[in-house]
């Protein structure tokens, strides 16, 4: 589903962060609001004062004192209740929370210290650090009902410095019942000081999502397009476990690390005993995917033996894997029971012949951006009874 | 960003030469099998460690990158991670640390059994005079708890300890008050033949949280050869025994144990057949102990080496086509090797460890008061070699314990990592020092690693395992896995007989 949208806006060239009303507030309730206005709905300057901003799919008839943000290009996407951000000076909105879904992110910084070849996310050299860190405060306090999970990812949300720490503290204020992960390439947790203090921000329910790409130093950090990247890596998650942080281990499955895969989990296994999760993940076809994918691309239907070792390997030792970012059909079946639903919703899509499917429900289907490269062996598959709807949430 | 993207090579430069770390090697199966620092092994062609030490191997190689991954070499293109391989052999120890964890309490010598290997029942003793006194007892209880360990176990045996139930009765709730007030974790297990258990005795237990170990040699013809006692019923009583203390106790509480002696060596899978019939899931193929009686009567009991080994492939890979059949049963000390060998912890088995279990992981405190380093190291005292015997609960203190000569001149012989044949043994992460075997068997607690039953029986264990392990098998390793994962895996073995 969509995550932004442009209009024109008026009267302030700053982000406004509010929550979306769909429907006329009492004034008192109005402060943390943007007054989200129906079609051909009229209003007047009293009937919006008090809310933060006021959004208009059409034109507004007069100008209101308020922010405004008018004449938006799509609005279908916003749904009472949803937290947006406008910017004034480009006429930007900005889902950044929607209560409704199952997976919520605060998205910290576009920096990284990696420049991997698969990068979703390609980073940007850009100091916003200090911007993108008071929009998530603002966020943080704006959330409600509080999420069972919340990853903080970026970018590399390591490179904020203090003010990750900021976030998390403020985090473990508001809702310290919620389970944070955090997506880091792990390379700043090598410092034994910068573990320490982690740690002893003492939230309740955090860790940390690594991904980890080679057994072999140099092949991590070819993929990571960064020197030293492994060493940093693996030193940063023992100091991790050290400090009693607990780890996930995040592998994303492409040509590249298919040939070792067992090696790695074997690598895992010992060097990384005390990761809590691994996550074998297929490739996104976005972000930097496609200008590398030559040296990327192999179909999943390629590897389902690779997989399948790797993930006896771990299985058998007691080691929880989930299998991320796969369609069942192309999956073995014997693989079914640990393919998670792992798409964010908006970025979920499924494919014509995925209608006839009876293991429909339970698959986690593909990214919106797998339209233009997929496996070349999805299909329906016609079940009686797909026994896998339990085993995936 | 710069979106430039540079090539393998920028990142992964062949380096120049390689350094090597610390490892051990021998030949297997027409392969090399080289193990590391950290008990972590990997099968690589022949020649391999010659191309190592001349340093001609190809660091462009898959194999060098394995060699690399597994702390095998390490070259100046990346940090060699020496602190990982510093955790995963501190891993590897971690079951040493926290003091003394079994204690076993030999409550009386009495016994009504009169079997050939055992070491110390007194058949025709009066009550009393081979009983722990409550005095010894009360030592004893405070010796144990002063271990530093934060979860220890009592284990109560013979002689026959229900013989002296009275003694049991007085033990157990003053263990408990003092685990309570020291804020101690305890598990109490008797190990009995259950041969004169009563309902009284077994909801006694039931009670206070007890769990039961026995003998069971297997069928009826077996157990009744080994384990004489009047009236020839020794099976009959063990199995009702065995099926009393489950209805009372729990199927999960009530372990058996068995004792190979030379007229078990033709029926391993008779015996295995035994325990899936009494649904056990865990089976201790254990060859006799060379102390004691066992050594007195070795024209009836005792046999060599080798035929064990035969024994236990046999019994092995009978419990493998059970486990293939659908009934789950775990060979335990297989299960212990290959959780040394396959997994980055060690193990609690006590009879199994570098440095050796002696007194570290288990004291032995006798009916007399007097301390072992071992269930084994008291039978030696039976036949008048007290070399380890530690001291006496009424004279000494753990730290004297500890510190006395005997204590010592035993720990210098505890490390298989500095003894001569087990140094440079590719095997030595795996096995154990045994100072007290060799002592018994050789006459020098350093011992003999040619002529050394202790080494042929682990040599062909393990590189028995080895072989399974190279060879891969699907539906085996997940078997074997199972057994090194699942709910029985290592617990302390209880060693009673």
């Amino acid at each position: 589903m969509r995550l932004t949208t442009m209009g024109i806006a008026g009267n302030f060239d700053t982000s406004i962060v509010g929550i979306l009303a769909t429907e006329s507030l009492p004034p008192e309730q109005r402060s943390p609001t943007i007054r989200l206005l129906a079609p051909n709905e009229t209003s007047t300057d009293e009937s919006l004062s008090g809310y933060r901003a006021v959004l208009c799919h059409d034109a507004l008839k007069s100008v209101p004192s308020v922010p405004y943000v008018h004449r938006l290009r799509e609005s279908d996407h916003l749904k009472d209740g949803d937290i947006v951000v406008l910017e004034g000076n480009t006429g930007l909105v900005r889902s950044l929370y929607r209560p409704y879904e199952l997976h919520h992110h605060l998205f910290v910084t576009e920096r990284c210290n990696s420049n991997c070849l698969m990068c979703s996310q390609p980073p940007k050299d850009r100091d916003d650090v200090e911007a993108l860190t008071e929009r998530n405060l603002e966020l943080i306090n704006l959330i409600a009902p509080h999420p069972e999970y919340l990853t903080i990812t970026g970018g590399e949300p390591t490179l904020l410095g203090d003010h990750l720490f900021k976030l998390i503290s403020q985090l473990k204020l508001t809702m310290p019942e919620t389970e944070l992960h955090i997506l880091t390439n792990g390379r700043t947790f090598a410092w034994p000081e910068y573990a320490r203090r982690f740690a002893e921000l003492g939230h309740p329910k955090i860790s940390l999502g690594v991904p980890l790409y080679a057994d072999f130093a140099g092949a991590h950090d070819h993929v990571v397009q960064a020197r030293g990247a492994f060493d940093q890596t693996v030193a940063g998650l023992h100091q991790a476990a050290r400090n009693g942080i607990r780890v996930e281990v995040r592998v994303v499955l492409h040509k590249l690390t298919i040939p070792r895969l067992t090696k790695l989990v074997d690598y895992i296994y010992h060097n990384l005993t005390f990761a809590e999760h691994v996550a074998l993940m297929g490739l996104e076809y976005t972000g930097y995917t496609p200008r590398n994918i030559e040296e990327l691309w192999i179909d999943p239907y390629d590897y389902q033996d690779e997989l399948e070792e790797a993930v006896e390997y771990l299985a058998v030792r007691n080691m929880t894997v989930s299998i991320y970012n796969h369609q069942l059909c192309v999956l073995k079946p014997s693989l079914w029971r640990y393919a998670r639903k792992s798409i964010s919703d908006w970025k979920t899509l499924y494919l014509p012949e995925c209608e006839q499917c009876s293991a429909l429900p339970a698959c986690g289907g593909l990214f919106q951006w797998a339209v233009k490269k997929h496996s070349d062996h999805i299909h329906a598959i016609s079940l009686p009874q797909p026994s896998v709807a339990e085993t995936c949430s | 960003m710069a979106r430039v993207f540079y090539p393998l090579e920028r990142f992964a430069p062949a380096p120049a030469g390689f350094h090597l770390l610390p490892f051990r090697f021998t030949r297997l199966h027409g392969k090399e099998l080289l193990v590391n620092e950290a008990g972590e092994f990997l099968f690589v062609p022949t020649g391999t460690v010659q191309s190592l030490t001349d340093e001609h191997l190809d660091t462009n190689t898959e194999l060098y990158r394995d060699l690399k991954a597994k702390h095998f070499v390490y070259d100046d293109s990346s940090s060699p991670l020496l602190d990982i391989l510093a955790t995963k052999v501190r891993t590897k120890f971690d079951h040493m640390s926290g003091g003394t964890k079994l204690h076993i309490f030999v409550v009386t010598l009495r016994c009504e059994h009169s079997c050939d290997y055992c070491q110390v029942s007194r058949q025709t003793a009066t009550r009393g005079e081979f009983d722990m006194s409550t005095a010894t007892a009360d030592r004893a209880i405070d010796m144990m708890m002063d271990s530093p360990a934060h979860a220890v176990t009592l284990e109560i045996q013979g002689g026959e300890p229900l013989l002296a139930f009275d003694v049991i009765q007085y033990i157990i709730p003053r263990a408990k008050k003092l685990a309570f007030e020291k804020g101690k974790d305890l598990d109490i297990v008797v190990c009995t033949n259950l041969a004169c258990v009563t309902d009284d005795i077994l909801k006694y237990f039931r009670d206070e949280g007890v769990r039961v170990s026995t003998s069971l040699d297997g069928p009826a013809f077996l157990h009744n050869k080994n384990r004489p006692r009047p009236g020839h019923n020794s099976y009959e009583k063990a199995i009702e025994g065995i099926e009393r203390s489950r209805a009372m106790l729990g199927m999960e509480s009530v372990a058996a144990l068995m004792t190979t002696t030379a007229a078990s060596l033709d029926y391993a899978a008779e015996i295995v057949d035994e325990y899936v019939r009494r649904e056990f899931h865990s089976i201790f193929l254990r060859p006799i102990s060379p102390y004691g009686f066992a050594i007195k009567t070795h024209h009836r009991t005792g046999y060599e080496m080798e035929r064990f080994l035969d024994f236990y492939k046999q019994g092995l890979a009978h419990i493998l086509k059970v486990n293939r059949g659908g009934y789950r049963i775990a060979e335990v000390y297989t299960q212990i090797l290959l959780a040394k060998i396959l997994t980055p912890h060690g193990t609690r088995y006590v009879d199994m460890q570098s440095p050796a279990g002696e007194a570290w992981s288990v004291l032995v405190y006798n009916y007399d008061g007097d301390v072992y380093a071992s269930d084994e190291s008291r039978m030696l005292a039976e036949m008048s070699d007290w070399t380890f015997r530690l001291g006496n609960v009424h004279k000494d203190t753990r730290r004297t314990l500890f510190t006395g000569e005997p204590a010592l001149q035993m720990f210098h012989a505890s490390c298989n990592q500095s003894l001569a044949g087990c140094s440079d043994c590719a095997f030595q992460s795996y096995c154990a020092a045994d100072p007290v075997y060799h002592h018994a068997t050789q006459g020098d607690m350093y011992g003999h690693r040619p002529t050394s039953g202790f080494c042929a029986r682990n040599m062909g264990v393990i590189k028995g395992l080895f072989s399974i392990i190279e060879e891969n098998d699907r539906e085996t390793m997940r078997i074997l896995w199972s057994w090194v994962t699942g709910e029985t895996a290592i617990k302390e073995v209880v060693e009673c007989v």
